[in-house]
């Protein structure tokens, strides 16, 4: 054998330099997307609690009560003796619809959807009524809302004793 | 007068304003294609321009920093559609006399070097895009607003600019239809236009004679239902979405009365006075029959006129088929907006159940 070819790689030394390299690489590759895929979720979440305690029912006066919608994102409506936990989710495209006093009504600012107090459309594109959550009272007669369950008019569920509270 | 600009600038009325606009403009090119016309309309707009801009209200409209982009498109595009105009007026009137288009005369078809004719221009644009770019930064702060709050929107919520079309047509339509569906289908269709167009006409020059729907249609989705769009987005909508004229103050209280109803409901309760059918789609029945007939009978019923063979005979089946489905695609929008305009009608067709509505 010649100086010349004792330089260059045989068969086997190729082999074991591509096995080593491509194991190599397969694992930056494969940490670097965990770590892309670590980094798409964030560290800290400041999401709303899915459920919550309302206080008591006789906190409650007749109409819509904003107290509960810039922390948990429901309204409270209490109407012809029910109480409910209104959704404040446009079902058009998700935006924050505002409650106006003056004009009893649920008014979204991104498409102009509009609902009444009960959380039925009525104007603009909106396909269906606001959600209600689920609402239920705790052993001390407190109010509790989990908006893990979701009641959808169209599709009947506003009959369902969850839905809302007789008071 | 304020009192009638701001009538007429609701959407019900501007709409057929522009596209009667839009159709006066295509069909007299010729006549708005002159300098003459350029200059008489610019010296005619700007005591009018002055006479708008006195109102505290329209001021206060386009000086704010968001749209301040908007109305320079609006003189761009004014001047950049005059301008293709012109130039289509000039070809179209040298090819009735026999010539060739100016594009097509040998001094126009010299040949330059790449370098320093073109990469020299791109430098000096990039080096003015940059220094324009850092002076509209210095100029209109962008200050940084509160946390995102996922439990509260502004009032008006809008979109980027470049976007208020489409918020503008989402009025109209379910977020499927204007938010996914539709925006695909302009971006699918307008790639597909070179392989739908084989007609080698109006190639590297400018023409409206020779190429009448093509430049008919284009024009129409671009300057009425894309930019028309996007200026009522912009100018002509306030709090909760609601138009105000341009001269109005955007009172958050104004008050609008609407009551939209679907086609279903047309169709059972007020026109054969019964309760609606419990089973969906005997309920949509009638919005299905029609969207079907829209959608399979329309492009088979113009392949049998005299308009659809003679476009068949140039481009082929396949290519007539997927050309009348964009066109079928576009005319939804104005067709969608003029039903909801006259018979506040919300959806064709309404299937909340299945989060599916046209």
């Amino acid at each position: 054998m010649s100086d010349e070819s004792k330089k260059q790689l045989n068969r086997r030394e190729f082999f074991s330099f591509v096995t080593v390299g491509w194991v190599a690489f397969t694992s930056a590759v494969a940490g670097l997307a965990s770590l892309a895929f670590r980094y798409s979720y964030p560290n800290v979440t400041f999401d709303p609690e899915m459920d919550f305690i309302a206080g008591f029912p006789a906190d409650y006066e007749e109409g819509v009560d904003e107290r509960w919608k810039n922390g948990f994102g429901v309204w409270m409506v209490k109407q012809e003796g029910k109480l409910v936990a209104l959704s404040n989710i446009c079902t058009h495209l998700g935006c924050v619809p505002n409650w106006l006093p003056a004009e009893l009504k649920f008014k979204c600012p991104c498409h102009g959807s509009g609902y009444y107090m009960n959380g039925i459309n009525f104007e603009g594109p909106a396909p269906r009524p606001l959600e209600r959550y689920k609402i239920a009272l705790t052993p001390e007669g407190k109010i509790k809302v989990d908006k893990t369950k979701i009641y959808r008019y169209e599709k009947g569920q506003w009959d369902h004793p969850d839905s809302y509270l007789s008071v | 007068m304020k009192e009638f600009i701001n009538y007429m600038a609701d959407p019900i009325r501007s709409f057929p304003i522009m596209t009667i606009l839009y159709i006066l403009m295509m069909k007299y090119y010729r006549i708005i294609g002159t300098k003459k016309f350029a200059i008489g309309a610019v010296v005619a707009s700007l005591p009018v321009v002055a006479w708008f801009c006195m109102d505290a209200n329209f001021r206060a409209i386009i000086l704010w920093p968001d749209n301040i982009p908007i109305n320079i498109i609006i003189i761009l595009i004014a001047w950049l559609t005059w301008y293709s105009l012109y130039r289509c007026a000039q070809n179209d009137a040298r090819i009735e006399k026999g010539e060739c288009p100016i594009e097509a005369t040998p001094e126009n078809r010299e040949k330059v070097w790449t370098w320093p004719n073109l990469v020299y221009t791109e430098l000096m644009c990039m080096i003015g895009a940059t220094v324009f770019l850092v002076v509209w930064a210095i100029i209109f702060k962008a200050p940084l607003e509160e946390p995102a709050n996922p439990t509260w929107a502004p009032n008006p919520a809008k979109a980027p600019w470049y976007f208020l079309g489409l918020q503008e047509m989402l009025v109209y339509f379910d977020p499927w239809m204007a938010g996914v569906v539709l925006p695909g289908i302009i971006v699918v269709g307008l790639m597909a236009i070179p392989y739908i167009d084989t007609n080698p006409k109006g190639n590297g020059y400018f023409t409206i004679k020779e190429r009448p729907l093509a430049m008919w249609m284009f024009m129409y989705g671009w300057l009425v239902l894309w930019i028309y769009l996007i200026i009522v987005g912009t100018f002509l909508r306030g709090p909760n979405w609601t138009f105000y004229g341009p001269f109005e103050y955007w009172d958050f209280h104004k008050v609008v009365s609407e009551y939209n109803v679907n086609l279903s409901e047309f169709l059972w309760i007020k026109w054969l006075n019964m309760p609606m059918p419990g089973n969906i789609v005997l309920r949509e029945i009638l919005g299905i029959i029609l969207t079907v007939a829209y959608i399979v009978v329309i492009p088979l019923w113009s392949a049998k006129t005299k308009w659809g063979k003679k476009i068949i005979e140039n481009t082929g089946q396949i290519r007539y088929y997927i050309f009348i489905f964009l066109l079928l695609g576009m005319t939804s929008l104005p067709i969608k907006m003029v039903l909801r305009w006259l018979f506040s009608l919300k959806y064709i067709i309404a299937l909340p159940e299945w989060e599916l509505n046209l």
